[in-house]
C-alpha cells in the first residue's frame, strides 16, 4: 500500500495500479471516453488527465508512485477536458433528439456536465457511409468518436477483429476489410461493441417496426417468447435492483402491447436439454464425435463456423431454444389451437443480437416458413413499453400461456455462463442412471469466470466437462483441443462474457455488479422451483408423448435439429 | 506458388514485425495490394484482414487498386499550394471523373496526391509517368490529359 495525494487528500493507492484507478476508489469522479476495465490502457479520449506538477497527465495511463500529487479538478485539467468534448462535438452529427442513444450517450453527457452551450468549434465534419449490411447490428460512423472500444472488444475479448482502425490523422475512421460492410466480415454479431460504444455509432437493427406493424393486422396471430435472461434484466430499466425478477409483470406488460399468446423460452430450453442431453448420451456410446459443444449461442456457432470450421462435428445439432421454441409454436401450437401457421406472427424477445441473424439463416425455416418472424433486443423492448406508457412496477403480474411456459429452475439458468451444463448434467445424470442427482446444484460450472472445469462422475465414468464464455476463452480452449487434448467430453461456450445476462441486446451501461445479480437471481429462482431438472417438466414429457415421440426421433430431428457449414468470409 | 507465398519465404521467421516489408514487396511485385493478398498474408503472418487493412490504409504508398497506364501525380507542397494546386487537383479530379487515389474505368489514369515533388520552382507541378508539367493552371489541364490519351490510341494501333 502506497500514500499518494489527490486534491490535497491522503489517499491509498496499490503499487503498480493505475493512478485512476486509485482516484476513482477514493470516490473521485473522473471521466473517461476510452478507458476499459481489464484491458491495457489506451490513452485515447484524453479526458482522464490531471494536473501534476503544472503538466497534465493521463491518470488512464499513469501508475502510481510513492508520494504522487494530483489535482483531477484543476482549471487547467478541466479546461482541458471541457475543450477534448468540445473538438469531439465538432465533427459530430447535432441530431440528439433523433438518436437511439438520446439520454443514455456518455459524450451528452459529459457535454451537460461541463457545461457546454455553445458551438465553440466549427468546420467541415467527416462524411460517412451507414453499414446497414448486416442483419443483426447497424454502424454509424459519422457518430464515431473513434475512442477504440469496440476494435478492442472484437479484437481481445472476442478474438474476432471484425473491424480495426483505418486511414491517419483527420481521416481515421473504423472499418472493416476494406469497408466492405459488417455482411462481409468476420462479425459474428455478439454485439459486445454496441455495450461499450459510449455514442449511437453501434447499434442494434431494431424490429420494432415489423413488430407493431404484425400486432396492428387484425390477421395475425401474433405470438412472442421471452427468454430466461429477459426478466431478471429488463427491471433495471425501470429502478429495481439488477437481478430482480419479473416474469409476472413482463407477462402482463407484453399482453397489453398487443400480443395474443405470451411464451416463456424457458420452456424449451427445457427441450433442448433432452434433446441435447439424449445426443451427448449417444456420443458417448460411440455414435458422434467428442467432446460435444453446446450451440445455444448463435454468435459462438458463426464464429466455428468461420474459425473452428474442421469443429463443426463437435456442435450439438441442436437448434437454439429460440429456434424449438418457434418450430414448436408453428407447428405442435398451431395445430393444437387450431391456427394455420402463416398467419401466425411469431416475435421473440432476446438479450441477443445475434439472434436477429440467427433467424435469417435458411436453415432455420421449416417447410419454406421462418420459425421466427421478427428478434427484438431488451433494449427495445424497453422502448417498447415506454411507448406504450407501461410500466414494470405498475402492473398485477400475470402467468404466462399454456401449453409452452412451464419452466423448471434448469431452463431457467440457461442465461448465465454454466447453466446450460449445468442443467444438461442434472438430465443426462438422470438418463444415464435413471436416478436423480444427490444434489442438483453443481457448483464448479457456476461463477462468472470466462473458464470453467469439472470432472463429474455419473455412475463410474469420468465425464470432463468445460464452460467457457467470451469468444478468446472459447478459442484458447478449441486450440488446446486442437492441439490434441483429449479429457473433456462436454463443452458449454456462450460467445458473450458470462453468458446471455451479459448479452449484446441488454441495457447498456451494466456494471460487473449488475450482471452478477442477474446471475445470483437465476440461481435462486432455480432453487425455489418445483421442478428443477428438464426432463421432470410434465408439460415437456406431454409434448413428447402427443407430438414428438421421443428425443432425437423422427419428428425432433425435422423440427428441433439443424446443421452448420464453414462459413468463407473477410477474416 | 502465389507472389505472396514467394514473398514470405523470403522473410525467417515471419511475423507481424515484417507485415510493413511484405506489403511494400507484394505492391512492388503487383502494382497493388489485393484483397486476395492482404488474405493470404492474413492467413500467413496470423493477422486479421481488418488489421492489415488498417495498416496499409495508414501509409500513403499503399493501393488497393492497379494503377491506370498514366499516373498523374499532384504535388500538393507549400509551394504549389500558393501557386493554385488545390484548383488544379480539383480540375484534374473533374476531366477524369475521379477522385485523388482512383483509377479511372478505363484503366488509363489515376491520380495520386504527392506531400512535395522536390520541384517548387516549378510550380504547381504534375509529373504523369515521371514526365513533369510545370506551373500547370487549370485550363491547361484537358490538353494534357488528351495528349495522353492520344498516345494511348496511338499505340495500341
Amino acid at each position: 500500500m502506497i500514500k499518494i495525494e489527490v486534491n490535497k487528500r491522503q489517499v491509498e493507492a496499490n503499487k503498480g495500479e493505475l493512478l485512476l484507478t486509485a482516484i476513482r476508489r477514493a470516490g473521485i469522479k473522473v471521466p473517461t471516453l476510452c478507458h476499459f476495465e481489464g484491458l491495457p490502457p489506451s490513452g485515447a479520449c484524453r479526458l482522464c488527465v490531471v494536473e501534476m506538477d503544472g503538466r497534465l497527465i493521463p491518470s488512464c495511463a499513469t501508475t502510481v508512485a510513492d508520494g504522487m500529487k494530483c489535482q483531477t479538478h484543476s482549471s487547467k485539467a478541466v479546461r482541458a477536458r471541457k475543450t477534448i468534448i468540445e473538438l469531439l462535438l465538432a465533427d459530430h452529427p447535432d441530431d440528439c433528439l433523433y438518436c437511439v442513444r438520446n439520454g443514455n450517450c456518455e459524450l451528452q453527457t459529459l457535454a451537460e456536465e461541463y457545461g457546454v452551450r455553445t458551438r465553440r468549434y466549427q468546420g467541415e465534419k467527416s462524411t460517412c457511409h451507414l453499414d446497414v449490411s448486416s442483419p443483426a447490428l447497424e454502424r454509424d460512423p459519422a457518430k464515431c468518436i473513434l475512442c477504440g472500444k469496440c476494435v478492442r472488444v472484437c479484437e481481445e475479448v472476442q478474438n474476432v477483429s471484425a473491424i480495426d482502425f483505418a486511414g491517419r490523422g483527420s481521416k481515421t475512421r473504423i472499418e472493416t476489410a476494406f469497408n466492405e460492410g459488417l455482411n462481409m466480415s468476420s462479425c459474428v454479431f455478439c454485439g459486445q461493441c454496441i455495450k461499450v460504444c459510449p455514442t449511437g455509432a453501434l447499434r442494434e437493427k431494431s424490429s420494432i417496426k415489423e413488430v407493431l406493424e404484425a400486432i396492428a393486422d387484425p390477421d395475425k396471430v401474433v405470438v412472442v417468447q421471452h427468454a430466461p435472461a429477459i426478466s431478471v434484466s429488463v427491471g433495471e430499466a425501470f429502478g429495481l435492483k439488477p437481478g430482480s425478477e419479473c416474469s409476472g409483470p413482463l407477462n402482463a406488460v407484453l399482453r397489453r402491447i398487443g400480443f395474443d399468446k405470451v411464451f416463456d423460452t424457458s420452456f424449451t430450453a427445457d427441450l433442448t436439454i433432452m434433446e441435447e442431453g439424449s445426443e451427448f448420451l449417444a456420443r458417448l456410446k460411440g455414435k458422434g464425435k467428442l467432446p460435444m459443444i453446446t450451440s445455444c449461442s448463435p454468435g459462438w456457432v458463426k464464429f466455428a463456423e468461420e474459425f473452428y470450421p474442421d469443429m463443426l462435428d463437435n456442435l450439438s445439432s441442436c437448434k437454439s431454444p429460440q429456434q424449438m421454441m418457434g418450430a414448436v409454436i408453428k407447428n405442435y401450437y398451431a395445430e393444437k389451437a387450431n391456427i394455420d401457421p402463416k398467419k401466425i406472427f411469431s416475435v421473440s424477445i432476446m438479450p441477443c443480437i445475434a439472434k436477429k441473424f440467427e433467424v435469417t439463416r435458411e436453415e432455420m425455416l421449416t417447410d419454406g416458413v421462418p420459425d421466427i418472424d421478427a428478434v427484438i433486443t431488451t433494449r427495445e423492448l424497453v422502448r417498447l413499453m415506454k411507448m406504450r406508457g407501461l410500466d414494470l412496477n405498475s402492473i398485477e403480474p400475470e402467468p404466462a400461456d399454456n401449453p409452452l411456459s412451464l419452466k423448471t429452475g434448469a431452463g431457467k439458468i440457461f442465461a448465465t455462463s454454466g447453466g446450460v451444463m449445468e442443467a444438461a448434467l442434472r438430465s443426462a445424470y438422470h438418463l444415464v442412471t435413471g436416478k436423480e442427482l444427490d444434489s442438483l446444484d453443481i457448483k464448479a460450472v457456476r461463477g462468472l469466470e470466462g473458464r470453467k472445469e469439472a470432472k463429474i462422475n455419473i455412475e463410474g465414468t469420468e465425464i470432463g466437462v468445460a464452460v467457457v464464455s467470451g469468444l478468446k476463452n472459447a478459442s484458447d480452449l478449441l486450440d488446446e483441443i486442437r492441439a490434441g487434448r483429449n479429457d473433456l467430453h462436454f463443452i458449454e461456450i456462450m460467445a458473450c462474457p458470462g453468458g446471455c445476462i451479459n448479452g449484446g441486446g441488454q441495457p447498456i451501461g451494466v456494471t460487473p455488479e449488475a450482471v452478477a445479480g442477474r446471475m445470483k437471481s437465476l440461481y435462486s429462482i432455480d432453487k425455489s422451483e418445483k421442478y428443477r431438472a428438464s426432463h421432470l417438466n410434465p408439460d415437456i414429457q406431454k409434448l413428447y408423448k402427443e407430438y414428438l415421440g421421443e428425443p432425437l426421433g423422427h419428428k425432433s430431428h425435422k423440427l428441433l435439429h439443424t446443421h452448420y457449414t464453414k462459413r468463407d468470409v473477410v477474416k | 506458388m502465389s507472389v505472396v507465398e514467394n514473398i514470405i519465404k523470403q522473410h525467417s521467421n515471419p511475423g507481424r514485425d515484417s507485415l510493413i516489408p511484405i506489403l511494400q514487396a507484394v505492391q512492388e511485385h503487383e502494382g497493388f495490394i489485393s484483397r486476395e493478398s492482404v488474405i493470404e498474408i492474413g492467413k500467413a503472418l496470423d493477422l486479421p484482414a481488418s488489421k492489415i487493412y488498417g495498416v496499409a490504409t495508414f501509409y500513403n504508398q499503399f493501393r488497393f487498386s492497379p494503377h491506370g497506364k498514366w499516373v498523374v501525380q499532384v504535388c500538393r507542397g507549400t509551394a504549389c499550394h500558393v501557386k493554385g494546386s488545390a484548383a488544379l487537383l480539383s480540375r484534374i479530379e473533374r476531366e477524369l471523373g475521379i477522385s485523388a487515389g482512383g483509377t479511372t474505368r478505363d484503366g488509363l489514369f489515376s491520380i495520386e496526391v504527392v506531400a512535395c515533388i522536390g520541384a517548387c520552382g516549378l510550380a504547381p507541378v504534375i509529373a504523369v509517368n515521371g514526365n513533369f508539367h510545370a506551373k500547370v493552371s487549370p485550363d491547361d489541364v484537358p490538353e494534357i490529359l488528351r495528349n495522353y490519351r492520344n498516345q494511348t490510341v496511338e499505340g495500341t494501333k
